[in-house]
């Protein structure tokens, strides 16, 4: 859950081993601000061809403008593996 | 109706199954697959498995999952029940269970809910061996598992 006024990224599956942490409360903003104010380690890893975004639960296209709104939750959806 | 849920702690596949099967006297068949933690001695041995799921996306995943295989097939009823969290070996991970008036629509079902839980569902998966913990990516089998549907 995000704080008032703050956006909320959450690193699933390894992304929270390299982040070193499930979820980080961000400013709001345009996606690139937020990365650039990350750990460039995390920021590459966090912009892997195969990472995939959702936005409050929804699946963000390839070609979609992500901005950060207050209370937003983005998600960074490492390839899955259940069953 | 579908029965989907996704459990943080173990379950009885058998008494799922039970309360499963009595709750559809109607069906002429049902189908069920039990996937369970795998064991393996030697060096490589896994000694726990953890599944790590998204609470905005994984629940919600496998409901749609479920309104699709009911919209695909005439069954009667449809259980789909998926672990999350830190499993040992021997337990249960997934129970998925078609119940209808035919067979067939019942093997068509389970088998099409377990391909599409395997490679398209939001879990992440990781194994502790003697060398620690190491995240398991996908094989390229779940995707070609995939394209039969």
């Amino acid at each position: 859950m995000s704080e008032a006024g703050g956006a909320t990224l959450v690193f699933l599956g390894r992304l929270e081993d390299i982040a070193g942490m499930g979820e980080l409360a961000v400013a709001p903003g345009p996606l690139e601000h937020v990365l650039a104010a990350l750990d460039p380690v995390l920021a590459v890893e966090l912009l892997g061809e195969r990472v995939r975004m959702a936005l409050n639960g929804a699946l963000v296209g390839d070609n979609d403008a992500v901005v950060l709104a207050a209370g937003d939750e983005l998600a960074f959806l490492p390839p899955v593996s259940g069953g | 109706m579908a029965d989907v849920r996704l459990l943080g702690e173990g379950f009885s596949p058998s008494d799922e199954l039970a309360a499963f099967t009595a709750a559809h006297p109607e069906a002429g068949g049902i189908v069920s697959f039990l996937g369970q933690v795998r064991a393996e001695g030697g060096p490589h041995a896994v000694e726990a498995l953890e599944l790590k799921q998204y609470a905005a996306m994984t629940l919600p995943g496998m409901e749609a999952l479920a309104a699709a295989t009911r919209a695909r097939w005439a069954l009667d009823g449809l259980l789909i029940l998926h672990r999350y969290g830190v499993m040992q070996a021997g337990d249960p991970i997934v129970l998925v269970a078609a119940a209808a008036r035919h067979r067939r629509n019942a093997f068509a079902a389970a088998d099409f809910a377990m391909d599409h839980l395997k490679s398209q569902s939001w879990f992440w998966k990781r194994e502790k061996t003697a060398k620690g913990w190491r995240w398991i990516e996908p094989r390229p089998d779940d995707h070609r598992d995939l394209a039969r549907w």
